[in-house]
């Protein structure tokens, strides 16, 4: 399956991914009308590392082979499916954020509601199909590829 | 091969899963004294409060059993394991013969001796859906309700009914709330939310005598009247079963990390199971629904002829009320760093070079970082704690370990 890979040394810290993921899951037509609007929509993948580092990368979910989240969820909400990603159901998920408590990337978290949690689900779950984070960084620090 | 799991809950459902990794082909058998399709327990406080329903609270689809090849004998109590014949007795009086055996009976809840206790009429506990359906047809706005217990379960029952009863009232032997996840200054800042949601908190005491709708406690002599009572003082691990069939039990069924029982082909996982819980070296329950998976998964690889061992289990435990966030891990010793401001309570354990826990309240994302320094005993010589103890954050690993976790599938 494909996944998202880091390439740390690439990246230029500029938070292009984190808009163009809320972009992706907003549902809206045009990344200008997010404007004031960013709040509403958590991004599901997060730049580490601040102004003053030298080293920034991004992190969404690893969508891991034996994955903890998926093991932990207490209402079943979390699954694999059969290409191996890791799926939520918004439905069944209560919002206890066990899976925030287990994920060793920290890549899962509350979605803007507080209500239930929210992960990548590499763009299959909105219209624009592939994940637009890769599609729009400008630098390949993040790549959308086969690896083993 | 023929496997037969008893129990239907998390543990099972783990081993179902990953015994299907290694053996496509031998039958699975699982019994179960609930007549319901898997679902997750601890929903049932959700269910009630409108934050999930009854359909939404299955732990699997609906063709989970069939597409693991499983079948089921739901409603139909074990009555006994005879491990010589290698058969389990039903209580309909049918046997199930089985290779290997699975016990995940859960635990259920211990209600203490309490005078007057049997003329109490609306009387519950919080731990089943059957439990959570009799509570149900109880609730109305005018209800007065009566919480004996102020631990996980019975503050999660407070939380699920809090908007459909009229006065709720937690009483409790212990000096505070959530006793097993929290330390006294951490409790009171969600004591003071339950609070100012209505709720009435009376610790350090408990119920001497029930009158009808009448308490009289024992420490302060109150009297507390009740239209409905929910008993949550605490757990007990189904582990008869094992016992009368000749297997090792203490609290709980007692497992090696193959989540093998002392007696040949007999495996336990979940709340039932008494098994090593590496942040205290020793064995104890650690009756928490990701350890059930976890065993359970464990107890499924190895009953399958292939090879797993748990020997990383931790407490922790994440939950939630009215809005605030309480997420903790491993234990409360060592040196503490703590950052309290309003209702944001944060405190990291250090001991020996490593975090072996933490409290999280309202300030958890990321947590999981955090867990897996505990999980895994990292050295912190190996990463830079100071930017840890801000906040969670890969940076703080080196760049070659980071790669190995972002550059490659895992």
């Amino acid at each position: 399956m494909k996944r998202i890979y880091v390439n740390e040394e690439w990246c230029l810290g500029c938070h292009m991914c984190e808009y163009e993921c809320i972009f992706a899951n907003s549902g809206l037509d045009e990344m200008f009308k997010l404007k004031g609007r960013t709040k509403e929509f958590g991004p599901r993948i997060q730049v580490e590392g601040g102004d003053n580092s030298n080293v920034h990368f991004a992190v969404n979910c690893r969508h891991c082979t034996n994955a903890i989240c998926v093991q932990s969820c207490i209402a079943g909400a979390l699954s694999k499916t059969d290409e191996g990603m890791v799926r939520i159901d918004k439905n069944k998920c209560v919002g206890c954020f066990t899976c925030v408590l287990v994920c060793p990337f920290g890549a899962i978290m509350p979605g803007p509601d507080g209500k239930s949690a929210q992960k990548c689900m590499l763009c299959t779950d909105n219209l624009i199909g592939e994940p637009n984070c890769v599609k729009h960084c400008p630098n390949n620090a993040i790549v959308y590829e086969e690896r083993d | 091969m023929k496997y037969v799991i008893i129990g239907n809950s998390t543990a099972a459902v783990a081993c179902i899963e990953n015994l299907r990794t290694v053996d496509r082909e031998g039958s699975i058998v699982v019994i179960s004294d609930e007549p319901h399709h898997c679902y997750g327990r601890p929903t049932i406080s959700y269910c009630l409060m409108g934050a999930t329903s009854r359909e939404n609270m299955k732990y699997r689809p609906d063709d989970f059993y069939q597409k693991y090849g499983v079948t089921t004998k739901l409603g139909v109590k074990v009555t006994a394991i005879d491990p010589s014949a290698k058969i389990v007795k039903l209580e309909n009086g049918e046997e199930e013969s089985y290779d290997k055996l699975l016990v995940a009976t859960g635990s259920r809840p211990f209600v203490p001796p309490m005078e007057g206790l049997d003329g109490v009429k609306n009387k519950f506990s919080f731990m089943t859906m059957d439990d959570m359906d009799a509570l149900e047809k109880v609730l109305s706005p005018k209800k007065k309700v009566l919480v004996i217990g102020a631990g996980l379960i019975g503050l999660k029952c407070v939380e699920g009914i809090a908007e459909r009863v009229g006065k709720i009232t937690v009483v409790d032997l212990a000096d505070r709330i959530l006793p097993s996840i929290l330390d006294s200054e951490g409790a009171a800042i969600i004591q003071r939310q339950l609070e100012e949601k209505g709720v009435e908190f009376i610790l350090n005491d408990c119920a001497q005598r029930f009158e009808g709708k009448k308490v009289t406690l024992k420490n302060s002599g109150r009297e507390i009247s009740f239209d409905v009572l929910v008993v949550a003082v605490g757990v007990r691990a189904n582990t008869e079963l094992v016992k009368e069939a000749g297997g090792n039990v203490n609290r709980g069924i007692v497992v090696d990390t193959h989540m093998r029982t002392s007696l040949p082909d007999i495996y336990a996982a979940g709340d039932c199971a008494e098994g090593y819980d590496s942040s205290t070296g020793s064995n104890r329950i650690l009756a928490l629904l990701p350890n059930a998976y976890f065993q359970g998964r464990v107890a499924g690889i190895n009953m399958a002829g292939g090879e797993a061992e748990q020997t990383n289990a931790i407490p922790m435990n994440a939950i939630g009320f009215f809005g605030s966030h309480i997420l903790t891990a491993g234990v409360y010793e060592g040196e503490c760093l703590s950052h309290i401001q309003g209702s944001i309570y944060k405190k990291l354990f250090v001991k020996d070079g490593r975090l072996v826990g933490f409290i999280l309240i309202n300030d958890f994302l990321r947590a999981g970082i955090y867990t897996q320094l505990v999980r895994d005993k990292v050295d912190l010589a190996e990463v830079d704690f100071s930017l840890l103890a801000d906040h969670p954050q890969l940076l703080a690993y080196s760049r070659e370990a980071r790669k190995k976790k972002l550059s490659r599938k895992v």
